[in-house]
């Protein structure tokens, strides 16, 4: 089994629980899941989530930090995260499934949910009997979701959703989208589940990517579909709800892209080990001993911001911009590092036998979605200048 | 029915390993340690028979880091844990001797071990303790075909594919094959039921040390060799190499 990169005997900040879990959720993915992940990913045939979530559920990996009494395992935010990384140690879209889940598709039901929401969605998702999607980005609008073209307009008991959402995780299998729109009568976002088969809700896949290979994603069409009041989440209103989805979504990326990070280390690691050239192992020369260092030192650090951003969440104190420092931080590590392996493991690095060129070829979607680098930037530079870089007016001569 | 598992926290012997300084252990900082395999077949075995027939399942580890491996069985689903916290190493006796005494208060129908822990293959602990108990018992059992109030039917895994069935009286000790069932997996909700279950350290010493090691070292590399020349040298000299090897 997979030893871990602890160099700072960040371990002993984990309870044994916490421990636990990182070694069941490693073993049941190095037996059960890795041996999936290279065909799949090379031929571009999504990983069966409908199985798979049946076992993620039974191990309890979806919705973890959710209660029990929604048939979820109650645990904490360090555990999400530790579940995020061993995932993302595999594939990022594992972790994208994990993490859309758990973030983006329970947490608003269970946050701005109704009772009967709560009691019908919850513990079929946390079991993965059924898979949820989360529909935000669209077409024209990315990283402005603020200026989203989808509408809402109330009609009798019903809703009318018109509409297009695009780059979403599992859009064409999912059984229920959380579907964010613009309420035509008052301006504000609402919520929708919208469940598949609806009248007028269409999904499909998106293919030929370059990246993300091993997962789904796709696009959700809305065309005069009608939801009822039910299936609003009454408690979400403005942009700020589906935002603080990101913010869960986001901090399990954190994790996770340690753990993309991680596996490329260790593959970098073993093989300038044993693979020898000009008369002694790679591991014994200058330039790659500095790379293998750099890349240490950059895991570390990341490391130390998960921990303690977990801690943060636990107590309900992480703010969104302490999110953003580690999303935008870790995710950066990961691309350092699966770059660096990759270079390290010379023409073998190109093969998807090894791990780095697919890790490599998945973060540049980690970099992208949930936050561009850029955006996080920007939200970093709002919280220490107080001046906001994100929209201005242009003027035109 | 009420069931004693062994379970020994070892080393993965995937792991780095590398002898220490002083030339007689294992230099520890490559080392993983999980449940010893065979034990989690145990484990999983005893949990089996208690969903079916009632009982408790009570998990004993030997050694001072012993912990994780019975939090994971207790995971898993066994009832309560004896922790031994004291290191008895590759002295198999000693093992034996301290979970005799840390167990003798113990009312049990049923011992079940792995066969041999992965790191040392003695295969002793289980036999050595059903000796020490005065317990009939059976080795490489690879499966239990049935249990009563009285005694159990198992088959014995024999060389060559043969299996041996027996039966034994209760109270009794099994040592149990890999692959007689397929343990499950420690789900985060049976971690959570696990912390409040008992977890009792019992401090016993053992009485006498019977194994000394002089010297650890890894064995030398086997070097692969390239036969050349035309076909009919080349299977002259691998026909010599096979006869001397006793492989044909």
């Amino acid at each position: 089994m997979f030893k871990g990169i602890d160099f700072y005997n960040v371990d002993d900040l984990l309870s044994s629980e916490e421990r636990l879990v990182r070694n069941s959720v490693r073993e049941f993915l190095e037996k059960e899941i890795e041996p999936l992940i290279i065909d799949a990913w090379h031929e571009e045939k999504p990983l069966d989530f409908k199985e798979i979530g049946k076992k993620f559920g039974q191990l309890g990996m979806l919705g973890a930090f959710i209660p029990e009494e929604y048939g979820c395992p109650g645990a904490n935010y360090v555990t999400f995260g530790i579940i995020c990384q061993e995932v993302e140690r595999v594939d990022s879209a594992l972790r994208s499934f994990v993490a859309v889940t758990s973030g983006l598709v329970m947490y608003p039901i269970w946050q701005y949910g109704s009772e009967e929401q709560k009691q019908k969605y919850l513990p079929k998702l946390a079991s993965g009997e059924i898979i949820g999607c989360y529909g935000l980005t669209e077409p024209n609008h990315g990283s402005d979701p603020g200026s989203m073209e989808a509408t809402a307009k109330r009609d009798g008991d019903e809703w009318i959703l018109n509409g297009t959402k695009t780059w979403i995780t599992e859009a064409d299998i999912a059984d229920i989208a959380i579907v964010w729109a613009r309420d035509v009568d008052d301006g504000k976002i609402k919520g929708f589940i919208v469940e598949k088969g609806t009248k007028g809700f269409t999904q499909h896949a998106i293919t030929k990517k370059g990246s993300m290979r091993a997962g789904g994603v796709g696009e959700l069409g809305l065309v005069n579909c009608r939801v009822s009041e039910e299936n609003r989440l009454p408690n979400a209103v403005g942009l700020r709800a589906p935002l603080s989805c990101l913010d869960q979504a986001r901090y399990g990326i954190s994790w996770g892209a340690i753990g993309a990070a991680m596996d490329c280390f260790e593959t970098a690691l073993n093989y300038t080990k044993e693979r020898k050239q000009f008369g002694a192992p790679l591991a014994s020369y200058q330039l790659v001993q500095e790379k293998l260092v750099k890349m240490l030192i950059e895991i570390t650090k990341g490391q130390l911001l998960c921990w303690r951003l977990g801690k943060l969440m636990d107590e309900g104190k992480a703010t969104p911009e302490q999110i953003s420092l580690a999303k935008k931080n870790n995710v950066r590590v990961a691309r350092y590092c699966a770059r660096t392996a990759r270079e390290l493991l010379g023409a073998n690095g190109i093969s998807l036998d090894y791990s780095p060129i697919r890790h490599m070829a998945n973060i540049e979607s980690v970099y992208t979605y949930e936050g561009t680098d850029d955006i996080h930037t920007l939200i970093l530079g709002r919280a220490i200048t107080g001046i906001q870089a994100f929209r201005r007016e242009l003027i035109v001569k | 029915m009420n069931i004693i598992v062994l379970a020994k926290h070892a080393p993965d012997p995937e792991s780095e390993i590398n002898v220490a300084s002083d030339g007689k252990s294992v230099d520890e900082r490559g080392l993983v340690f999980d449940i010893n395999d065979w034990d989690r077949y145990a484990i999983e075995e005893a949990i089996r028979i208690k969903e079916e027939k009632g009982g408790e399942v009570v998990v004993v580890g030997v050694g001072s880091k012993c912990e994780d491996t019975l939090r994971k069985c207790l995971a898993m689903g066994a009832d309560r844990a004896i922790k031994i916290p004291v290191d008895t190493s590759l002295d198999a006796y000693q093992t034996a001797e301290v979970i005799k005494e840390a167990i003798k208060d113990e009312k049990f129908d049923l011992i079940l071990a792995g066969m041999m822990s992965q790191d040392l293959n003695n295969a002793q602990v289980g036999v050595l303790l059903a000796a020490m108990l005065d317990l009939p018992f059976a080795t490489a059992v690879s499966a239990i075909s049935s249990i009563d109030d009285n005694s159990l039917t198992v088959a014995r895994e024999l060389e060559g594919g043969y299996n041996e069935e027996v039966t034994l009286p209760i109270p009794c000790l099994i040592t149990v094959q890999s692959g007689i069932n397929e343990p499950r997996y420690v789900s985060i909700m049976g971690i959570k039921r696990a912390k409040t279950k008992e977890m009792k350290e019992v401090d016993v010493k053992p009485t006498i040390s019977t194994l000394e090691v002089e010297k650890m070292y890894l064995p030398p590399v086997k070097k692969a060799e390239l036969i050349e020349g035309d076909p009919s040298e080349i299977a002259e000299k691998l026909i010599e190499i096979l006869k001397d090897r006793g492989l044909v």
